[in-house]
């Protein structure tokens, strides 16, 4: 399968993604240029962290009028896996093709830590190499990650079951003070009712070496392998030793 | 008419000013008077210093680049260089901490990638004004927002740094950036302007009226109307200068420009001249094409502003189309505004008038050099009498008020507004011993670490500047790493005034002095003076920024403790000295004494013993002790480790329990390693000739410390742990 990883003007872990996606997972990986209109044949975008066209306006605003963005959409529609992290959620809730929006943090200060999240549905594609309820220790970096939707939208995502990930302690417990950044419902990562597209602020490609200090953020990437090159999920790809809090 | 009061405003003196008449053979007109104040300020011609800094060491094995380009340059093998520089931004960040600060790290990111080198890595040495008063907390917030704002956003992660207290730094804070960036050797970049008939060209952001006369501004003390010089500040645009990275590096990948500069203090005017300098030829510039923001700018602010994001580009003329291509691809502009000509000479041009004609050299490179008066330093206020200071009753207080103490206090309020992990290379996070990055591909690693202690420096100077330089080459050895190289900001007060010109030069001394002895190069830096407010001086501050490589990345080594059951050394000896140290100043109101003494051949003998037996894989953690002694290094080791494992120690040194506690002498670190391994290190010690004891075991959940039997500390682990984490974030409590 082959990843493609979207280069905004002001974009800046997309080298990151890039590096985990090709040297870490050892899949083909290309770069994905906002002005072209070409996705290259890949099986799956990532939009990746960063600020891009500086975030001025709002978070995600600009992005999403990228020429490059118009073809994701389709993609999106069409049923392609699109993986937005941190800036690249962001810009998928600019984009609508995921419900809320993100506020500052309650702090009103940037915050780089790292942070628990639990599996909430490990039947997804970005999902199925994990437990439901496993717990992955993953960095979070950002200013705006506060998400927010209307009590009506929130109850909608609850009740189709598209809440991914959620901000907890190290046991897995959802407590208040686990949720570092305020969000609604300690929703750290949400998906569409599809189940093609998903957002989520930590950082899995900042997890993906145990030099670095942590692994946890592999699963989600062996999830989408797992799930586009059609293995049973039994069968962990040679990489893979996700799965740490079994 | 240049008279007097001019010549005041752009802090030029009479003498200078008829050196300027010699040198170009005629009057100048007001826009070349502008030129030479910028060109010859304190901040761009290093007059009162450089006499004095042609003292520091330069030369070594893996100098590439040393002293008087952008940034220094190291080899540090398989084709690759560091290219690294630290900068003060002190005075704007105190007018206006949020962009003051901001725009020092946009400046510091230009002058790495400015050389071609992608930069991997900042740090920041800060110094405040006690965080009790509101105005203090306000300049810190603005401080670090401002870092964060620009660091982050430009994808640079700030890995580390330090963060003091005292009000010497209330009315002027300290801001020192240092930045690494990594680059392969055969494609570096100077601020050359060869070969006549290239083209200049001038990229990123548009000139407006902002931060005219910024260097001049930091070349002179501060008054009370401080506030006005608010326009002098620049205002940063991290989005820009991320564009800007992307497309210099493309450019600079493909080799399709001959010099690159960057627009820093003094703007078009140091950029053009010192290109043409460097090169040993004249440049040609057309005002005209100068892109600008703001409509009627006079030649003298166009040539004058310091906005930011700005750069100069050389290329020769059939490149210039593909150079334009890449910067149009990042939606950037990069017209031709000059040429490179023949003849040594700066020639601009203003609607068809030429309104500057001045020999380059000139002005970049005969500034007069002043060795100014000097006055030995007055000595110290006397250390207390040792047998008159009362010994605190419960010394665990004292140890918690000490660890409590905002600079000694952890300081994850800070760093976590910070981005320190993007480039997905931070292998050891703000908090240890030096900050350390793995280099993709390889097994070496870089640390890095900035140091110094102002007041050690201000009660003398000498040993205080060879202090900064030995801890932060101990800091290395902790980790792992061997020093390499050096960048020192040297932020001092008036020159203009003996005693602190003395404090320089003892200062200067004293880093050469170390550096000599570890054997390593000083690269390059900065040197901040008039570093005064309302008549008072800061503490001298020379803040080293050093860096080192670890062979083995596997082998870097962290300051916690590992696990319960492992003995603890204690490499060094410890002497009854209190002078300077946190515990006089946090306990007994008291900043006076001699520093820690320290015998440089010992503290190297020391740090490499500690290097030898980490390669060795003998020891489990190592942390050096510096402010609050003894017992801060303990509990630090307990807070950094695994599940907070507590220690147990056991000593019978002589002298007083405080002084063994929190006394600050030099050239110790406290490691842990396996109790089978305990006899073969003490006696690689012995043979090294380095004093190291076993002093206890790790493990329970206090900090105690027994002397000759008898308890001299006994505090939960948890409650120190508390006392030091919370400190910080109780000053910044939002408060609804």
């Amino acid at each position: 399968m082959k990843f493609g990883v979207v280069q905004f003007p002001g974009s800046n872990c997309d080298f990151d993604a890039f590096h985990a996606l090709r040297n870490v997972m050892k899949r083909p990986t290309v770069m994905l240029w906002h002005k072209d209109h070409d996705l290259q044949g890949v099986d799956c975008v990532v939009l990746p962290g960063g600020f891009a066209y500086g975030d001025y306006l709002r978070v995600g605003a600009i992005a999403r009028f990228s020429p490059l963005m118009q073809e994701v959409r389709t993609f999106a529609r069409g049923g392609g896996r699109v993986l937005g992290i941190c800036n690249g959620f962001q810009v998928l809730l600019e984009l609508g093709l995921l419900p809320g929006a993100m506020l500052r943090n309650k702090d009103l200060k940037f915050l780089c830590q790292h942070v628990h999240i639990r599996v909430e549905d490990a039947k997804t594609d970005f999902t199925r190499a994990a437990r439901k309820g496993q717990v992955l220790r993953i960095p979070i970096a950002h200013f705006d990650g506060n998400y927010y939707a209307p009590a009506r939208t929130l109850r909608d995502i609850e009740r189709n079951g598209q809440v991914v990930f959620r901000y907890c302690e190290a046991d897995g417990t959802v407590t208040a003070e686990a949720n570092v950044n305020g969000s609604m419902g300690n929703i750290a990562g949400i998906r569409n009712t599809e189940g093609n597209v998903l957002g989520l602020m930590p950082h899995p490609e900042r997890a993906s070496e145990a030099l670095l200090g942590s692994e946890d953020g592999r699963t989600i990437f062996e999830s989408l392998i797992l799930s586009l090159e059609r293995r049973k999920p039994a069968r962990r790809p040679a990489a893979g030793k996700a799965a740490r809090h079994d | 008419m240049i008279d007097k009061a001019l010549l005041d405003q752009h802090n030029l003196t009479e003498d200078e000013y008829r050196l300027i008449v010699e040198l170009i053979g005629k009057e100048p007109n007001l826009t070349e008077l502008g030129i030479f104040s910028v060109m010859w300020s304190e901040h761009c011609g290093y007059k009162s210093s450089r006499v004095h800094l042609k003292k520091l060491p330069t030369e070594g094995s893996r100098v590439v680049q040393g002293p008087g380009e952008n940034a220094g340059i190291l080899d540090i093998g398989d084709g690759q260089v560091v290219v690294f520089k630290i900068e003060s931004h002190n005075h704007p960040s105190y007018i206006e901490p949020y962009q003051g600060a901001a725009t020092g790290v946009g400046g510091i990111l230009r002058d790495i990638f400015t050389m071609g080198a992608r930069p991997i890595a900042v740090l920041d040495s800060l110094r405040f004004g006690p965080p009790d008063d509101p105005k203090n907390r306000s300049v810190m917030e603005g401080v670090v927002s401002g870092i964060a704002g620009y660091g982050n956003s430009i994808g640079v992660p700030t890995v580390g740094g330090e963060v003091y207290f005292d009000p010497c730094y209330a009315l002027n804070p300290l801001v020192n950036v240092f930045c690494l960036g990594l680059a392969d050797k055969d494609k570096i970049f100077y601020a050359k302007a060869e070969g006549a008939g290239n083209k200049v060209l001038y990229v990123g952001a548009k000139t407006g009226r902002d931060g005219i006369h910024g260097a001049t501004m930091a070349s002179a003390e501060f008054g009370k109307e401080t506030e006005h010089k608010r326009p002098n500040v620049q205002v940063g645009d991290p989005f820009r200068e991320k564009l800007l990275v992307e497309a210099c590096l493309e450019v600079m990948d493909r080799g399709i420009i001959v010099g690159i500069q960057d627009m820093g203090a003094a703007g078009l005017t140091c950029s053009t001249m010192e290109m043409a300098a460097k090169g040993g030829m004249g440049i040609v510039v057309d005002l005209d094409k100068v892109p600008q923001r703001e409509i009627g700018m006079t030649p003298y602010e166009i040539l004058l502003s310091e906005s930011q994001e700005r750069m100069l580009l050389v290329a020769a003329p059939e490149k210039v189309a593909a150079v334009q291509a890449i910067f149009a691809k990042w939606d950037l502009d990069a017209p031709v505004i000059g040429e490179v000509i023949e003849g040594g000479r700066a020639r601009i041009s203003f609607k068809g008038e030429v309104v500057v004609d001045v020999p380059v050299d000139a002005v970049v490179n005969l500034c007069p050099a002043y060795n100014r008066p000097i006055v030995a330093p007055a000595p110290p206020p006397p250390a207390p009498d040792l047998d008159v200071l009362p010994l605190p009753a419960d010394l665990g207080d004292v140890f918690l008020k000490i660890l409590a103490s905002p600079t000694i206090a952890d300081k994850q309020w800070v760093f976590r507004q910070y981005d320190h992990m993007v480039q997905v290379n931070t292998v050891f996070l703000p908090g240890a011993d030096a900050a350390v990055l793995r280099i993709k591909g390889s097994k070496k690693a870089l640390a890095m670490t900035l140091d110094g202690n102002g007041l050690y420096t201000r009660l003398d100077p000498r040993t205080g500047a060879r202090i900064a330089v030995a801890e932060a080459c101990r800091n290395l050895a902790c980790v792992g790493a061997r020093p390499i190289g050096v960048t020192n900001c040297l932020n001092f007060g008036n020159p203009e005034k003996p005693e602190v010109m003395g404090q320089f030069e003892q200062a200067v001394t004293g880093i050469a002095e170390a550096c000599r002895t570890f054997a390593i190069p000083v690269t390059g830096g900065n040197v901040s003076f008039y570093n005064d407010t309302e008549g008072l001086s800061i503490h001298p501050t020379p803040v080293l920024g050093i860096v080192g490589i670890i062979k083995d990345i596997r082998k870097a080594v962290r300051p916690g403790f590992r696990a319960a059951g492992d003995t603890v050394v204690l490499i060094g000896e410890s002497l009854e000295e209190l002078g300077g140290t946190e515990y006089l100043k946090t306990f007994h109101g008291l900043e006076a004494g001699a520093p820690p003494a320290i015998d440089l051949e010992q503290e190297k003998l020391n740090q490499e013993f500690l290097l030898d037996s980490i390669e060795a894989g003998l020891i489990r953690s190592a942390h050096d002790l510096s402010e609050g002694g003894l017992a801060v290094a303990l509990a630090e080791c307990a807070f950094h480790g695994q599940g907070q494992v507590g220690c147990a120690i056991d000593l019978d040194d002589a002298g007083r329990d405080d002084a063994l506690l929190f006394g600050e002498s030099q050239s110790r670190i406290v490691v842990t390693c396996r109790r089978a391994n305990v006899a073969g290190l003490l006696k690689g010690a012995v043979a090294a000739g380095v004093p190291a004891k076993a002093i206890g075991r790790t493990g329970g959940t206090a900090i105690l410390v027994r002397r000759s039997g008898r308890e001299i500390l006994h505090v939960p682990v948890d409650e120190a742990f508390h006392a030091w984490k919370d400190s910080l974030p109780a000053f910044f409590k939002v408060r609804t």
